[in-house]
């Protein structure tokens, strides 16, 4: 029995079914990606999973529990983290509000009326916001705001957002969209250091095959709404239905 | 200091001697100059700023931090005043009670208010304010006359039960038998001021308010606020539910604003339903904006701006012109007042509007914003010597050594 377990997920828009019957089984542990030419339905599946949609039938189970019909927040407080295709971040704020945020969202979850407190008191939270930033290289743009920084640096930011959290789950929409070759090796770096640190399932949502090979462990190849092939990496760079998907029946 | 950091502390500091020093400040000329006009030390008026000061405050709070820009907030100044007025016609004239209610008649009136209207952002969010707000004006005006009087206005009458007044205190509003209303004048040469007891008491509220509003604004609570204004999205994605933290803002700055309103009430006791116009709501989001939105010392000083030009820009009338242009020429001296009259007197108006454009376009942040810009130059000014004074003969740099 995996962490994620997607059974018989159908979702229409109007009379587009974007999603057909897909069976999902992640163990814990593993970095899954999910890749599939523009319109498989990719981003829905994950919008299924992080509550923003709610499928028409089929249930998601994440550690033993539904995540059906729950609101964002709430999922994410059972321990699944998302990073968004363009990074989301709270741009107005210095870079190491942006990690105490997350911080305080895990010790005191969804709402908590703390509003004379003084946040330099909050020595536990501070160390640990600095500690991460620390482990993501970014100590030293603190009290930068966070949306003068580059693409790059948003993206560590926002992961290292994730992580501080320890979620269980963590599910990144095209972690490299839009970065140049070198941002995405950093990126890539990134990941499996995580991954190989804290043991963090992954699910991700990618285009770029690089990245794909370089990362998952399992692949699931997406096309038309509905799961084609799921197999290992080796497997997947040579398997005809997967040229059929992204090239059209003349290959 | 007081769980400040020194930055703070320092600007706590400031407003603290600013507000106790106000009827000094205030009236910089002496009592019989013709400038005296130009005077603002008087009790009524410096009343004004620190209630007003108040208000701008609390909205700052919802407004600066989460930026849901709240339309309607004069219901609750409104609403603030009714409490304090039925406190002082059902218990005595001392205004503790009456505060107290206000501010939690403002709070209870927030929540439900802001229950209803924070499910939606943005325009619609103020809409929705608007909407709430010009009700219950409409409705203080009309149907609810049985508790607001209507038209007339609430007011206090002889035959008000007043169930706790004894027969010794005084029968206009008080506290513990200081009457709001008395003044001590000081003459000190030319110079007249004023020490008002209702002035000092609205100044140790706004005191109390705006620490507290330093202690909300440097809080986590006011960080996930920030947080609220920059990114919803990301809000939800980390586990936090925006909702209960802005709705928990809204119904602090209506504490506020009932505060306020109260103390409205306790400086003369009456309250009419036009306080709670559409017109009252749109002059905090002004002194708010005009101050500088989100910074801490804004909201008072858009305030204070705001109020001194309704009470004295508003007096300078055609004879006052004709005065201080008496030296020139006949000719010149009405053609310069026929150009100035319209910016004075009833038209100061317009030279709000025309100021408020200009901060608008020019100052996004508010007089705050300009005021920062000029300390940045005066700091570069004093920067530039220190540098050369460091190498006043232009001294070649040393050349490093190479082995």
């Amino acid at each position: 029995m995996g962490i994620l377990e997607v059974t018989n997920v159908n979702k229409r828009f109007g009379g587009l079914q974007a999603l057909s019957n897909v069976n999902l089984d992640i163990p814990a542990g593993t970095v899954h990606a999910i890749i599939g030419p523009n319109g498989a339905g990719k981003s829905t599946l994950l919008n299924c999973l992080v509550g923003k949609l709610i499928p028409d039938t089929g249930t998601v189970m994440f550690d033993g529990q539904s995540v059906l019909g729950r609101k964002p927040y709430e999922i994410n407080q059972m321990g699944i983290s998302r990073v968004f295709q363009t990074p989301e971040i709270f741009g107005d704020l210095s870079v190491m509000e942006n990690m105490l945020i997350p911080c305080f969202a895990k010790r005191d979850g969804v709402f908590r009326m703390h509003s004379i407190e003084s946040i330099a008191n909050e020595h536990e939270i501070v160390e640990r916001a600095e500690h991460m930033l620390e482990e993501v290289n970014m100590a030293d743009k603190k009290d930068m705001i966070a949306s003068s920084m580059s693409r790059g640096d948003k993206r560590r930011l926002e992961m290292a957002m994730c992580l501080v959290q320890e979620p269980k789950l963590l599910l990144l929409d095209e972690p490299t969209a839009g970065m140049a070759r070198a941002d995405t090796n950093n990126t890539i770096g990134l990941l499996k250091e995580i991954h190989e640190k804290r043991d963090i399932t992954m699910v991700i949502i990618e285009h770029d095959m690089h990245v794909v090979f370089s990362l998952a462990k399992r692949i699931t190849v997406l096309a038309q709404g509905s799961p084609l092939v799921e197999d290992l990496p080796e497997n997947i760079k040579g398997h005809p239905k997967v040229k059929e998907a992204y090239l059209g029946e003349a290959a | 200091m007081l769980g400040l950091n020194t930055r703070d502390a320092s600007l706590f500091v400031i407003v603290v001697i600013l507000a106790l020093t106000a009827p000094f400040l205030l009236n910089p000329f002496p009592a019989e100059s013709s400038l005296a006009q130009f005077n603002a030390g008087y009790p009524d008026l410096m009343q004004r700023f620190a209630i007003y000061g108040i208000f701008a405050i609390g909205f700052n709070i919802l407004f600066g931090l989460t930026g849901y820009l709240s339309f309607g907030h004069a219901a609750f100044l409104g609403v603030g005043s009714y409490a304090a007025v039925w406190m002082f016609k059902l218990l005595n004239y001392n205004i503790l009670p009456a505060v107290i209610l206000s501010v939690i008649v403002g709070g209870l009136f927030a929540l439900l208010i802001g229950y209803i209207s924070l499910r939606r952002s943005g325009i619609y969010f103020s809409i929705l304010t608007l909407a709430f707000a010009q009700m219950s004006f409409a409705l203080a005006y009309s149907v609810l006359t049985p508790i607001t009087n209507g038209e007339t206005g609430l007011q206090v009458y002889t035959d008000d039960p007043q169930y706790l007044q004894s027969a010794d205190a005084p029968s206009i509003p008080h506290l513990f038998g200081v009457t709001m209303r008395s003044t001590q004048d000081i003459d000190f040469g030319a110079w007249s001021f004023s020490f008002n007891a209702g002035y000092y008491v609205c100044a140790v509220m706004m005191i109390v308010m705006f620490y507290l509003s330093i202690r909300i604004f440097r809080s986590p609570f006011g960080m996930m606020l920030r947080a609220i204004k920059t990114n919803q999205t990301r809000m939800n994605y980390t586990g936090l539910n925006p909702r209960p933290y802005t709705l928990a803002a809204f119904v602090i700055s209506g504490m506020y604003a009932g505060l306020a309103g109260g103390l409205l009430a306790a400086m003369d006791p009456l309250a009419g339903a036009e306080r709670m116009q559409w017109t009252a709501s749109g002059e905090v989001v002004l002194m708010t904006i005009l101050g500088g939105a989100g910074t801490l010392l804004g909201p008072v000083l858009g305030a204070g701006f705001i109020k001194y030009f309704e009470n004295i820009f508003s007096k300078i009338n055609e004879n006052v012109l004709h005065q201080w242009f008496a030296f020139l020429p006949d000719g010149l001296e009405d053609f310069l007042v026929t150009i100035l009259y319209p910016f004075v007197g009833k038209g100061w108006h317009l030279t709000l509007g025309l100021l408020f454009m200009l901060v608008v376009i020019f100052l996004p942040g508010g007089l705050m914003e300009g005021g920062q810009r000029i300390g940045r130059i005066f700091r570069k000014r004093e920067k530039k010597p220190e540098v050369r004074a460091k190498d006043p003969e232009h001294h070649p740099k040393p050349s490093p050594h190479v082995a």
